[in-house]
């Protein structure tokens, strides 16, 4: 018996977890990278042998349809997805299936924007079943390589578009992903029921940017159902099937995955080739580790077991992966004994944003420690350093595919984790092309990227530094132009690209540098355009920049926590900043401070913090002469022990303002 | 109490002759027969004061009705019996300080200086100081001050802002400051002094040069700037605690001395000692002889005192503080016939430290002379 006895303990173990609906489901926490929502129907099964497993061989390939929603943020994707699965029956429409407004703030603010779970759809159309594939794309660039993923397993996109607001910036920035992965376009203008609305504008916003011509335009109001039908006919017409193989041997893709902590990892796939069904043995080509699968089935949009999943469909599979890692966004799944070509475009996330994490009292180190560790079990792409700081104590140094990304996280650790945490100024990776043939021996490559000031090489060992850069849309009303570009240039940017989508909307195209805009330049785009402008970005690559280190200075020792990579143009500012924010914070000592910016030997900056005096200048005459030079004395001891120690103390606080991110 | 005639006369003739005293150029005065250790200066502490000001810490009281015959007999005993153990045989300057000294009667001042006259020569030319209140110093109160021997008179006038005067809880206003200070100076021509308070809450430089300039069409040779320190127990200190005022600005004070140094140098006085400035060689006999180290000995409730003794006790030079509660104070002085609380034998270390934090305070540093004195103590004891 052994195995099997052990398996039946585990099933009791399922079966009573699921049936308690009052238990903590980990899986019904929004995980980071699909920051989201769910459906509100509760998931009473799981893979208990109790329902009906539907078969799902008899829905061919030509019967099947794989698409995405995407849009702006507040544009309607929510709305329209619970629309089509009230339509298809798929979820009870006399549910209330309001779109439940994303919790956290910062999705709101930024538009990371709600993410609807996959589901397959059962649609009937003239005669026909069809099965329609919905598959979920992350709602922000910062997760654009997860987006593209999840596109390659689609055929099609519904780009809604606001009818009031118009293309967005984000709105161009996901037409361009779908675009380049070859997919067919249905632009959707939703929102057509308010007052404001101006659908035939919109239309021939779509017509100018994107070049689709106007009446492959859908009209709809989500919010009242109107004209929704038809967005599920024009999936069926204006996409085409995927073109797969039945016969041909597995191969599917990972498209997203979470961790369920009774069941591990469950694997969103779809399949491009082949059959799965469980017991059978798959290996991973990214890890190479094998697995046998133990549960397959659709998602409807909760998990339903089938026996198996055929070629064109969509679903998942749960195959004792323990880690997030082993299910990595874009690997390719195939049968033991039979490899396949893995799909194009694999690579492992690849942070672009550093951010050091301290907690605000080091007696909560360990409160953070545990939940940082739960929230990266569902989001891989975090990457965590242990990081110690002199001033700040013990923490991390965490990698984030971009601001926002980091941002939700902070986020969800303050709200959903009760966590207190300073969150220091994000980097960007550097890079640098080494000359020095010690150093290339050292680093066994010509070209490293630096994430850690401290290991920036001497200008003398390098060829060239290079910096990562982004492509930038924005889309303003065009009175906000002329500032936008001022703003544009301050940062460094260089402009690709100016077009009127409308007669008073411009869209703007900048090459940026990562780190210009790290910090706060969408807030200060919001800020100067009233709201109205919108940003996006995506990454595109490296370019060579003029780099140094900037050592901050207090009496001439450097301070190590405030060495920073900045780009020549820019060192004096932030220097200068810097220095600033000091003097405002640094206790004045008995003696003068000298805060200086420095690029090696060059001082580019300097604050000075006048000594504390004591008043020299009261008056002394017989009866305070005792106090006179007990004051003295104990002043001249104190200059004494401070010289002596030769640095100056930096309390936290000071520290913390230098470092955070204020924004 | 009224003088018999006779004696007040010849009082009047002393005063007369006191501001006919020749002035003294620098320190140390005219040439002495006497050794330094047979030398000093005498400071009497006159603890009692009308009400407080908010920004002053000294020992002081407000009393409800002062018996000042009975302080008097005490501040005489104590004059008597310090000058006898100091065995000091000439007394070069006395202080009358407070408190509010200007509070007690000439009579007392007289009867203090007799004591000392009778107990040690009071050279006809020795410096008589007495520390004078606006308010509590009417034209012919002075005079009657001037008449028991007072020949100098430090007012304290502390601003001429009479916004500034309520937040320092003055009892005058900047026109009776003006008023007295002219009066002053027809009795006391070429001999009075005025202190102007500099870095208080909320003060900015312009405003308070202006009143540094209206300040030197009025004064007299004689002027004293001090930054206010704020000490703790005052109530100033407590409202800036509270947030209720402002904290002094140190960068402020600090421009504002060295604009109102540069103004004093222009009007031809001369900074003899960081927070001293005398024209016309007006300088102050009596603060000259703290900071160069000579002796004095302190009078009165709370009064400090450094001198050597004579006798049996040896030649260690002591910094003495007198007890702080008048009425503790009498009882003392009444029993023992001093009220020393406090003395502690200065060591050769302390001597030099002292010598050189004084000196570096006046505008000759520390001079041979100064340097000679403390290595005599030393090497005497």
């Amino acid at each position: 018996m052994g195995r099997d006895w052990w398996r039946g303990v585990m099933l009791v173990r399922w079966a009573i977890g699921a049936a308690r609906p009052g238990l903590p489901r980990a899986r019904s926490a929004p995980t980071l990278r699909t920051a989201a929502k769910s459906w509100t129907i509760d998931r009473l099964y799981s893979s208990a042998e109790l329902k009906e497993k539907p078969d799902m061989s008899k829905f061919l390939v030509e019967d099947i349809r794989n698409f995405s929603i995407i849009a702006h943020v507040d544009h309607g994707k929510s709305t329209l997805a619970d629309r089509l699965l009230e339509l298809t029956g798929t979820i009870d429409k006399t549910k209330n299936n309001k779109q439940v407004l994303d919790k956290l703030q910062v999705e709101r603010e930024r538009g990371i924007t709600v993410k609807a779970q996959t589901a397959s759809l059962f649609y009937s159309f003239q005669g026909k079943q069809y099965l329609l594939n919905l598959i979920d794309t992350p709602g922000h660039v910062d997760f654009s390589y997860e987006v593209s993923r999840s596109l390659s397993a689609c055929q099609g996109v519904l780009l809604v578009i606001d009818a009031n607001e118009g293309i967005q910036a984000q709105t161009v920035a996901n037409f361009f992903l779908a675009f380049e992965a070859q997919l067919s376009v249905i632009p959707v203008i939703n929102k057509i029921d308010l007052k404001s609305a101006d659908p035939d504008k919109v239309e021939r916003q779509i017509e100018k940017v994107f070049d689709i011509p106007s009446d492959e335009c859908i009209k709809i109001s989500a919010k009242l159902g109107t004209n929704v039908e038809s967005v599920l006919q024009a999936v069926i017409e204006r996409i085409p099937p995927p073109k797969v193989h039945r016969k041909n041997p597995l191969k599917a893709l990972v498209f997203d995955s979470t961790f369920d902590q009774y069941r591990g990892v469950i694997a969103n796939v779809a399949l491009f080739d082949g059959v799965v069904s469980k017991g059978d043995k798959i290996v991973s080509a990214h890890t190479q580790k094998m697995y046998e699968v133990n549960e397959v089935g659709v998602l409807n949009p909760n998990e339903q077991s089938t026996h198996k999943l055929y070629a064109g469909q969509v679903g998942y599979l749960i195959a004792g992966m323990k880690d997030v890692t082993e299910a990595q966004i874009g690997d390719t799944l195939y049968l033991h004994n039979h490899p396949v070509e893995p799909l194009p475009g694999f690579k492992s996330a690849k942070p672009m944003v550093f951010a050091g994490m301290y907690p605000v009292d080091q007696s909560e180190y360990n409160n953070l420690k545990s939940a940082i560790e739960k929230l990266t079990l569902n989001d891989s792409s975090v990457t965590v350093h242990r990081d110690s700081s002199l001033a700040l104590g013990a923490g991390w140094r965490l990698g984030f595919l971009g601001l926002l990304h980091m941002e939700v996280f902070n986020q969800r650790l303050e709200q959903e984790y009760n966590a207190s945490v300073i969150l220091t100024t994000p980097t960007v990776p550097y890079k640098a092309v080494l000359s020095s043939a010690k150093l290339i021996k050292e680093y066994r490559q010509k070209e490293i990227t630096i994430i850690n000031p401290a290991q920036f090489p001497d200008k003398s060992k390098v060829t060239e530094y290079l910096e990562p850069i982004v492509l930038g849309t924005i889309i303003t009303p065009d009175e906000y132009t002329g500032k936008i570009m001022m703003l544009c240039q301050a940062r460094r940017a260089i402009q690709q690209n100016m077009v009127f989508i409308d007669q008073n909307r411009v869209m703007l195209k900048y090459i940026f540098p990562l780190n210009e805009i790290v910090v706060d330049f969408y807030d200060s785009l919001k800020s100067l355009s009233s709201g109205y402008a919108s940003f996006d970005y995506e990454d595109a690559g490296y370019q060579t920049a003029e780099l140094v280190k900037m050592d901050i200075l207090l009496n001439g020792n450097s301070i190590e926590e405030l060495v920073t990579i900045v780009h020549r143009d820019k060192a004096h500012t932030v220097g200068k900043t810097i220095c600033e924010r000091l003097k405002d914070t640094l206790p004045r000592q008995l003696f003068e401070i000298a805060i200086q910016a420095a690029i090696g030997s060059k001082i580019i900056a300097r604050e000075t913090v006048k000594p504390y005096r004591k008043n020299v200048l009261a008056k002394c005459y017989g009866g305070d002469i005792t106090r006179k030079m007990k004051l003295l004395k104990r002043q001249a001891e104190g200059k004494k022990r401070l010289r002596k120690i030769g640095n100056i103390e930096v309390p936290k606080d000071a520290f913390i303002k230098v470092l955070k991110n204020t924004n | 109490m009224v003088l018999p005639a006779a004696r007040a006369r010849g009082l009047v003739a002393a005063a007369k002759a006191a501001q006919r005293r020749r002035r003294v150029d620098s320190r140390g005065g005219s040439p002495s027969p006497e050794p330094a250790s047979r030398r000093a200066a005498v400071y009497v502490h006159w603890p009692y004061c009308e009400k407080r000001c908010s920004y002053c810490n000294f020992n002081k009281y407000i009393p409800r009705g002062v018996e000042e015959a009975a302080m008097r007999n005490c501040l005489v005993t104590e004059v008597h019996t310090l000058l006898r153990l100091s065995g000091v045989r000439r007394v070069e300057s006395v202080f009358f300080g407070g408190g509010t000294p200007s509070l007690a009667s000439p009579h007392t001042v007289a009867a203090v200086l007799e004591a000392v006259a009778q107990s040690a020569h009071l050279p006809a030319d020795s410096e008589v100081t007495l520390e004078a209140n606006p308010t509590s110093a009417p034209a012919s109160r002075l005079a009657e001050f001037g008449a028991a021997g007072v020949n100098r008179l430090s007012i304290g006038l502390q601003s001429l802002d009479d916004t500034e005067l309520q937040l320092l809880g003055r009892t005058h206003s900047s026109s009776d400051a003006l008023r007295t200070l002219a009066e002053a100076r027809c009795l006391f021509p070429g001999r009075v002094s005025v202190d102007l308070m500099l870095g208080l809450p909320a003060q900015q430089v312009g405003p308070w040069l202006r009143q540094l300039q209206e300040l030197l069409h009025h004064c007299d040779d004689h002027l004293s700037l001090y930054q206010l320190s704020l000490e703790r127990g005052t109530a100033l200190f407590a409202q800036v605690q509270q947030g209720a005022l402002p904290a002094p600005d140190p960068e402020l004070a600090t421009e504002m001395y060295q604009e109102g140094r540069a103004m004093l140098q222009e009007a031809g006085f001369r900074q003899y000692e960081v927070s001293n400035f005398a024209r016309n060689g007006a300088l102050s006999t009596h603060n000259w002889t703290y900071w160069q180290c000579g002796q004095y000995l302190g009078i009165g409730p709370g009064a400090h005192g450094r001198f050597m003794l004579q006798g049996a006790e040896g030649h260690t030079r002591e910094a003495r503080i007198q007890t702080l509660e008048p009425d503790n104070w009498m009882k003392e002085v009444m029993l023992f016939g001093h009220g020393t609380r406090k003395r502690v034998p200065l060591g050769k270390l302390e001597l030099l430290e002292e010598a050189l934090a004084m000196g570096l305070r006046t505008d000759v540093g520390l001079t041979h002379q100064v340097r000679a004195k403390v290595l005599y103590t030393i090497s005497s004891s």
